[in-house]
């Protein structure tokens, strides 16, 4: 706990301070992370929210006409998505798909020498393999959670449409009506803080590794693990701060 | 400010202990501007230990390391950055960042180093390359080429900017014959030609007597981590302790024996001294 929070003090020297006294990060580094940590996950990110989008105006609709309530349909998968499952999923699924990446590379780097010999040849391993790391899941979480978003807002939308006989500008209509911008705002807010915890998370149990292949595995797994658990927990906080507290 | 007459290494009355065992047990040596100091001893004997702790990535439990005349031991994060940029290291493993190629690997330490036109790195990188033979091979990975290729690019990067002190670790391990001479030449090209100052940790004796100028010998077994014979290499091939004489002409049995007594066996395959009686009638 003591060496994670010493981590994340290095970090900040090397992301803001570092830069101004001559030791700044490589750039074109952090773009080839974003590819490699975001862009790449786009595909899983659109099919996952495409499908609780589609499952989620399924599941209400059903519920809903017995009630008389169906124009309600589209302002309640845009809330939740926007809300909640957006965020959530997405961070779900770049834990298991990048943050693990990231652990992984980071792990089998130390075991092999790699890190100690950028440390030989004096080039800082947070200032040039985390920070690049860091900025890019900061920006690319947020930017697959707008994504996915709407993604998941068209598969609501397909259902609506083609089922239920909703046309489409009532269906954006609907969406609206009760999803205001805060609604998307705090969503991502929390994909911030989500892509936060989760790079760091990886990041810190990937240097930590010890004891070759094997431990490289531990590694990965625990990652993953804490990952979910810190996400699931954080997002419990922010729910409650953001839609209860006031 | 250091002159020519300071060792460029001091090592004094290093200690390090593994959790009650202790790895290397008050070594002590110096290396003067341009001497290769050869380090031997057989397998865990420490070897490598010592040459983490020399670089920096290890502290000790005590005693002293002196670079250039600096103490490294307990030397802040950004002091030990600048020594390090004085020397270039050549890992047991190579140590090359896989997601790099050869030729960025061997850039890296250029690169990181200062602004320099990319025309001029890339000669730099092309004649680092061209001295360990391995022209043409800028663009492949580190997975793509073999073990002891990797080890002839991370001697590359080692010396990619000039170093004035090269530490390697079994430089010539998994190399053939054509290549081991090609880089003991190079090592010896350095010391004597451009003024490097260079610690080798190996077993390979040939190579050895070839490059060393100055060596030490490692214990094991009950003098683990002591160095138990030091001086030039004709000191060491007329050295009276028979652990020396049989580690250089590679005798099987010795004063490290090849095999225990039956009843030394014994105890150890059971942990007492003697079989019940049944058994052995």
């Amino acid at each position: 706990m003591k060496s994670y929070f010493a981590f994340i003090a290095q970090i900040f020297y090397w992301t803001i301070l570092a830069p101004f006294r001559g030791q700044p990060f490589k750039i074109s580094e952090v773009f080839h992370q974003m590819v490699l940590i975001g862009v790449r996950a786009l595909p899983m990110a659109a099919l996952t929210a495409f499908s609780i989008g589609l499952t989620l105006a399924m599941q209400s609709g059903a519920e809903l006409r017995r009630m008389g309530a169906l124009s309600y349909v589209p302002s309640l998968v845009s809330i939740s998505l926007l809300r909640e499952l957006g965020p959530l999923l997405i961070a779900v699924i770049v834990i298991g798909r990048s943050g693990s990446a990231v652990t992984a590379e980071l792990g089998t780097m130390q075991v092999s020498e790699e890190i100690e010999a950028l440390e030989v040849m004096a080039i800082n391993p947070i200032r040039f393999l985390i920070v690049p790391r860091v900025l890019a899941m900061l920006v690319m979480l947020p930017a697959l959670t707008v994504f996915g978003d709407w993604v998941g807002i068209v598969g609501g939308w397909s259902i609506c449409h083609f089922a239920m006989d909703f046309d489409t500008s009532a269906y954006i209509l609907g969406s609206l009506h009760r999803a205001h911008l805060w609604d998307f705002q705090s969503g991502l807010i929390k994909s911030v803080v989500f892509a936060w915890l989760i790079i760091t998370i990886a990041c810190h149990m990937g240097l930590g590794v010890q004891g070759g292949a094997e431990g490289v595995g531990q590694a990965t797994t625990g990652s993953v693990v804490w990952s979910l658990l810190i996400t699931l927990i954080a997002n419990a906080i922010l729910t409650g701060i953001f839609f209860f507290a006031s | 400010m250091s002159t020519d007459s300071d060792p460029i290494i001091e090592v004094t009355d290093l200690v390090r202990d593994f959790n009650g065992r202790k790895v290397l047990n008050g070594v002590t040596f110096k290396v003067f501007k341009g001497d290769t100091l050869i380090v031997m001893g057989g397998s865990g004997c420490g070897k490598s230990t010592l040459l983490r702790h020399v670089i920096g990535s290890m502290k000790p439990s005590s005693g002293s390391i002196k670079l250039f005349g600096q103490e490294i031991t307990t030397m802040d994060e950004n002091h030990l950055a600048a020594i390090r940029r004085r020397f270039g290291v050549l890992f047991q493993s190579g140590a090359l960042l896989q997601s790099l190629t050869v030729g960025e690997n061997v850039a890296l330490p250029i690169v990181e180093r200062g602004k320099l036109a990319p025309e001029i790195v890339d000669l730099m990188v092309k004649m680092k390359l061209e001295m360990v033979g391995l022209t043409g091979f800028e663009h492949l990975k580190p997975a793509e080429i073999s073990g002891g290729m990797k080890k002839r690019v991370g001697l590359a990067r080692a010396l990619a900017l000039d170093p004035e002190l090269l530490f390697s670790d079994e430089p010539t391990a998994g190399l053939d014959p054509i290549m081991t001479s090609v880089v003991d030449i190079l090592t010896r090209e350095m010391t004597g030609k451009l003024g490097v100052t260079a610690l080798v940790v190996t077993h390979d004796m040939v190579s050895a007597f070839r490059i060393g100028t100055r060596m030490i010998m490692l214990g094991t077994g009950p003098s683990q981590g002591k160095v138990v014979a030091s001086g030039t290499p004709e000191e060491i091939r007329s050295h009276p302790n028979p652990e020396v004489q049989q580690f250089i002409k590679g005798e099987p049995d010795g004063p490290v024996p090849l095999k225990l007594s039956r009843d030394d066996y014994v105890t150890r395959l059971l942990g007492h001294p003697s079989l019940p009686k049944r058994v052995l009638s």
